[in-house]
């Protein structure tokens, strides 16, 4: 760590004034009116804003959800709703300003709940949705789920919980806008969607978006915190506009709580049928997400419940019904994972009881379940390559599983601290199949221009989030151009210079981005091999280039050094500045909801960890996670693991700690202090294991390391709890408190578990009915839009 | 990010001139050593002085003097990782050096001082939030409001005791010595606490924590352990200091002292009392557990729920007594000090 890194919290320009956000204290009140006459007398104080100042637009990230305001005008729904904006000489009199504003409220009851929300239908915090203070509401079967449970030998319902949490990432968010005297604007921001943010920005400011450029600057941390354009960066464009000046915004940590767009809590109720050997007979689950105030992503993280548990195991049958609640808290959305830790958690730990009454060992029976390679799931998702077994395999060899579970452990002795294994699975996608706005565009584009120096300019739209896009997409051309990876020049992320790229969300950035600079990079020596090839005097199919020379490999004492084949190349063509494009196969199933959760491929992880219980504390001491990933390749391995550790990491704050609790309509703990997220010192040893398996749609054959990994952690955990104390959480955090709860209930000769008891009673729409496409043969390599030459 | 107000910083290099300056500024001014506490708790506005009177500079305030067969005396300047590591103390005063060695994390331990630790700010969730967070809440008695949040009925502030040496030095008898308002005093350590979360020092606003008094170790052995959720750098949401003095297997003399869970130390005299002339078997360390976990009446204001802090008294105070019999394993909750 050299501190070199400029975040958007370093740039300072010249005359730059510092502004702040009055926030909401009421969880759900009714604006009367805002007086800034006071807050405007300030000296110091440069413009002071409210949403009557901005276009009456409502915006959101999904065009689905148009619900948010930058600054609120007629009611806010949250605690840290923004109202108002100051822009003032410094940071300290920007914020004593906004002590100045006098807002008159009207409170409203506060819905702190999911079960509140629906118990009061006659309090809307939303006029639109699919029912009272429901936001959305899903319902899909594929296949008879009836039939599959009457073919079954066991057939399992239980319900589980898991609670929201935040990414909680170092960087809190920050933001410089600069309208400059050419009437253009220019956003630097802490954001992993510098595209969305930019088309957003043109709408909600209501000027061309040809005049706006958003650059996104090096993000310290985003994990799906910033992908939503937020009204910090909504404020300082227009305080920049009204004061000519820039304009610099810093949230505090407190306010990052309120920004949020974190971990849904959800609550679970699956119902699973298996034969007596461990099959999948057929599986429904139901799914409550508590949305909190705005829409967000919401519409697809209700979707993520549903549709990626298919993807690990044979499942013949599915049925899945969710729905998002809206809550007067902080508005959730995708957080490392989107929607799919919860069901991941259901699913995993009822595997884990299923094992246990079929008297199965739960690695070997989930080894037996995975699913076939190249084949359709129930719900028309397809898989490429799956690694699963290996992994599962891996974990099981190197954790010594078979010695440490020695069986279900029935009637074994008590003793104070008791030590466990467990194991869980996961998959995740490599990139989201769909764009957020519907269109026929690439999805990532870069632009390569070779410099007669012998550099390579590497233009992409893609925004590095500290998991080392830009270095993967330098070596991909370095790889192809058979140059130093030093002699790429990345420059990223900043919408007048690059091509766009969806953003760095849903693992998607070096498949994606990396398709379109494979292809960029492979026309570029095209062009250069042309040139080369003349001057040589043999066919361009022969040439190669490695090691900074092109050439034949039979006389490479001829091979020409990479300078001299770019002037050649550009003697011939003009400059050498070529495009790549990538869009994913298109193979969205053919049924309204079958856009959310196909991918070009799918990561898939197993875990083993191993852990003690105090029985007299509840408190539980991680000793070792064992974890094997498929990553399909992996193309810089300490990059990867560090993915996966951090993902390990991640995973047992959600596990063990991390909670979003209310109290009188405020967040509980927003600080780094009071909310508990484990440090490296809580974090134990971790095995990182990578699989391969090549996968024919990814760059060089690689899939996805950055969410994956993180999903088997939470009940991997919970089967090792269970295993060493006999007690079942069905719901996370899994905290000492709840493991004595359920040691005194098995005392008292009461089930051993902690979990939810009840489920909310709503009522879901008819599901959309389809055939199951299980076990169908996934069509042949499909010929991805834009990249027809390479397959030539 | 979060601002510290204006302040004017007096860096005196003596305890005459610290002295000094405190009586000249009044109520104005506040006494900061490391600032690991202070300085946050300024950011959120808990704190607002005019005037701060730095002691890092006053030589006098810093060292450990004595030995543990006459008693030790430690300024109030000592670093808590000066404490924590110091031969002496790790050796004769261990539940001072375990208390000392588990305050926050690394860092704070080597700016944090002795002093600070035993006058650290009690805590409250409803307390320790930003200036908009209280605002939001509305403001409780212990800054800018008049209630008690966790206790609306009550006329007074349930504020936590949150250190960890504190109840460490109360458990072995330490006294403090106090130097201002043109003299000086010595009193038993658990005399400058009150049970009140705003008014918890008995320290008048013109006086100076100068040392910690240790009694001569005269046979007494002692252990700490700490609740909290992690490791790493949480403040206590239970502390546990047990000494007790040793003939064979009987219990001449004992001390139990909970920590955070009332608004100062609480001293466990029943349970204590139940040791003096028994022999430290299972049964009787299990019967004195059940007492001492009487005086634990945690609120609903820190982190982990208050019937859990509760139960686990119990099981600590068992704990520690097996460390200091010597009866095996006293659970992990005893960390190592690095």
């Amino acid at each position: 760590m050299t501190g070199e890194t400029r975040y958007a919290d370093d740039l300072v320009l010249p005359r730059m004034a510092h502004a702040k956000l009055l926030r909401s204290s009421h969880a759900h009140a009714r604006i009367r009116g805002i007086d800034t006459t006071r807050a405007r007398a300030l000296p110091g104080v440069l413009a002071v804003i409210t949403g009557a100042d901005l276009p009456r637009v409502r915006f959101g990230i999904l065009p689905v959800s148009q619900d948010e305001e930058a600054l609120c005008t007629e009611k806010v729904r949250m605690v840290g709703d923004a109202v108002a904006a100051v822009a003032a000489v410094d940071e300290e009199t920007a914020e004593q300003a906004c002590r100045l504003i006098d807002v008159a409220w009207e409170p409203l009851p506060a819905l702190m709940s999911i079960e509140e929300s629906l118990a009061h239908p006659e309090v809307r915090i939303h006029e639109y949705g699919d029912g009272p203070n429901v936001h959305k509401s899903v319902a899909l079967q594929f296949g008879d789920v009836e039939a599959a449970f009457a073919r079954a030998d066991l057939v399992r319902e239980d319900t589980f919980y898991y609670e929201g949490s935040t990414h909680l990432p170092l960087e809190q968010h920050a933001a410089v806008a600069h309208w400059g005297p050419d009437g253009k604007l220019t956003l630097w921001s802490s954001t992993q969607t510098p595209h969305y943010v930019h088309r957003l920005l043109a709408k909600i400011l209501d000027v061309p978006a040809a005049h706006v450029r958003v650059v996104a600057a090096p993000v310290g941390g985003g994990f799906g915190g910033k992908l939503d354009p937020f009204a910090h960066e909504i404020a300082a464009c227009h305080l920049s506009r009204l004061t000519g000046r820039p304009v610099k915004i810093a949230l505090t940590r407190e306010e990052v709580f309120y920004v949020h767009r974190g971990r849904h809590p959800v609550l679970m109720w699956l119902k699973t049928g298996f034969t007596r050997q461990g099959d999948i007979t057929g599986c429904h689950i139901k799914t409550w997400l508590d949305g909190g105030a705005y829409g967000s992503y919401g519409v697809a993280s209700t979707f993520y419940t549903g549709v990626i548990n298919p993807v690990s195991y044979k499942m013949p049958v599915y049925k899945f019904e969710g729905a998002r609640i809206f809550t007067n808290k902080p508005p959730c959305g995708p957080k490392r994972g989107h929607g799919t830790p919860q069901p991941r958690f259901a699913l995993e730990v009822q595997l884990d009881r299923a094992a246990e009454q079929l008297g199965l060992d739960p690695a070997a029976m989930r080894r037996r379940i995975v699913t076939e390679p190249f084949t359709k799931t129930a719900n028309h998702l397809t898989v490429t390559t799956t690694g699963l077994a290996e992994c599962i395999d891996r974990v099981v060899e190197a954790s010594g599983w078979r010695t440490k579970w020695r069986g279900w452990r029935a009637g074994e002795a008590p003793s104070e601290k008791k030590r466990g294994v467990g194991l869980a699975c996961s998959a995740y996608m490599t990139g989201a199949g769909t764009a957020i706005y519907w269109n026929a565009m690439p999805h990532s584009g870069v632009v390569l221009r070779a410099d007669r120096s012998g550099a390579v300019a590497l233009l992409c739209g893609a925004t590095d989030i500290g998991q080392g896009s830009d270095s993967i997409l330098a070596s991909f051309a370095a790889e192809v151009l058979g140059i130093a990876l030093k002699d790429v020049h990345v420059h990223p992320a900043d919408t007048t210079l690059t091509p766009v790229d969806l953003g760095s969300y849903s693992s998607r950035v070096t498949l994606m981005c990396g398709m379109a600079t494979i292809q960029a990079a492979e026309r570029l020596r095209g062009a250069i091999f042309e040139a080369v090839a003349k001057k040589l005097e043999v066919a361009p199919g022969a040439l190669v280039a490695r090691g900074g020379r092109v050439g034949v490999p039979e006389d490479w004492d001829t091979a020409v050094p990479f300078a001299q084949a770019v002037e050649l190349g550009e003697a011939m063509h003009g400059v050498l500045a070529f495009p790549g494009s990538y869009a994913p196969p298109r193979r969205a199933g053919k049924y309204k909801g079958g856009g959310v959760g196909p991918s070009p491929c799918y990561s898939y992880t197993a875990s083993v960890v191993d852990l003690s219980v105090d029985e007299e504390t509840g408190e539980i001491e991680l000793h070792d996670v064992w974890i094997a990933h498929d990553v399909g390749r992996a193309l810089n391995p300490l990059l990867v693991e560090g993915q996966v550790e951090g993902s390990v990491y991640m995973g047992i704050g959600e596990a063990l700690m991390e909670e979003q609790v209310f109290r009188k309509g405020l967040h509980k703990t927003p600080s780094m202090l009071d909310y508990k997220s484990p440090t490296t010192l809580e974090t134990p040893d971790i095995h990182t294991i990578l699989v391969e398996t090549d996968d024919p749609e990814g760059p060089f054959g690689a899939k996805e390391a950055g969410q994956g990994p993180l999903l088997p952690i939470m009940p991997a955990i919970a089967n090792a709890v269970y295993h060493a104390v006999g007690v079942r959480i069905d719901e996370v955090p899994i905290t000492p408190d709840k493991i004595l709860r359920a040691l005194e209930a098995r005392r008292r000769g009461k089930p051993a578990r902690v979990g939810p008891e009840k489920l909310p009673l709503f009522a879901f729409k008819e599901p959309v009915v389809v055939e199951s496409a299980f076990g169908q043969p996934a069509d042949a390599v499909v010929v991805r839009p834009f990249q027809a030459e390479r397959l030539a | 990010m979060m601002r510290l107000p204006p302040f004017t910083y007096v860096a005196a290099r003596t305890l005459a001139e610290a002295a000094a300056a405190l009586a000249e500024h009044g109520a104005d001014a506040m006494l900061v050593a490391g600032g690991t506490d202070l300085y946050p708790n300024m950011k959120r506005r808990q704190f607002e002085p005019k005037v701060l009177v730095g002691l890092r500079g006053i030589r006098e305030l810093a060292g450990v003097r004595g030995s543990a067969r006459e008693g030790l005396t430690l300024g109030a300047g000592t670093t808590l990782a000066a404490v924590a590591a110091h031969r002496e103390i790790v050796t004769h005063y261990p539940a001072l050096a375990t208390a000392a060695g588990l305050v926050s994390s690394p860092q704070l331990r080597n700016m944090g001082t002795l002093g600070g630790n035993v006058c650290v700010d009690t805590r409250c969730n409803y307390y320790n939030q930003s200036f908009e967070w209280r605002r939001a809440i509305g403001f409780c008695m212990k800054k800018d409001g008049d209630v008690c949040l966790v206790a609306p009925g009550s006329p007074r502030c349930w504020a936590v005791s949150s250190s960890d040496t504190a109840p460490a030095l109360v458990s072995l008898g330490a006294a403090v010595r106090l130097v201002g308002g043109g003299g000086e005093r010595t009193v038993p350590l658990a005399a400058l606490y009150h049970d009140d979360g705003i008014e918890y020092l008995a320290k008048r606003r013109d006086e100076i924590v100068t040392d910690i008094l240790l009694p001569p170790v005269d046979g007494w052995r002692s252990a700490y352990l700490k609740l909290r959720r992690r490791g790493s750098f949480d403040f206590p949401v239970l502390g546990v200091a047990v000494a007790a003095r040793l003939e064979g297997a009987v219990v001449r003399d004992a001390r139990i002292v909970l920590g955070a869970v009332a608004s100062r130390p609480r001293l466990a005299e029943k349970a204590a009392a139940a040791l003096v002339g028994r022999r430290l078997t299972p049964e009787l360390i299990a019967a004195v557990a059940e007492l001492a976990a009487g005086p634990s009446k945690p609120l609903d204001n820190t982190d982990f729920t208050h019937p859990y802090r509760k139960k686990v008294t119990r099981v600590f105070v068992a704990r520690a007594l097996r460390a200091l019999g010597g009866l095996g394993d006293a659970g992990r909750a005893v960390e190592a000090i690095a």
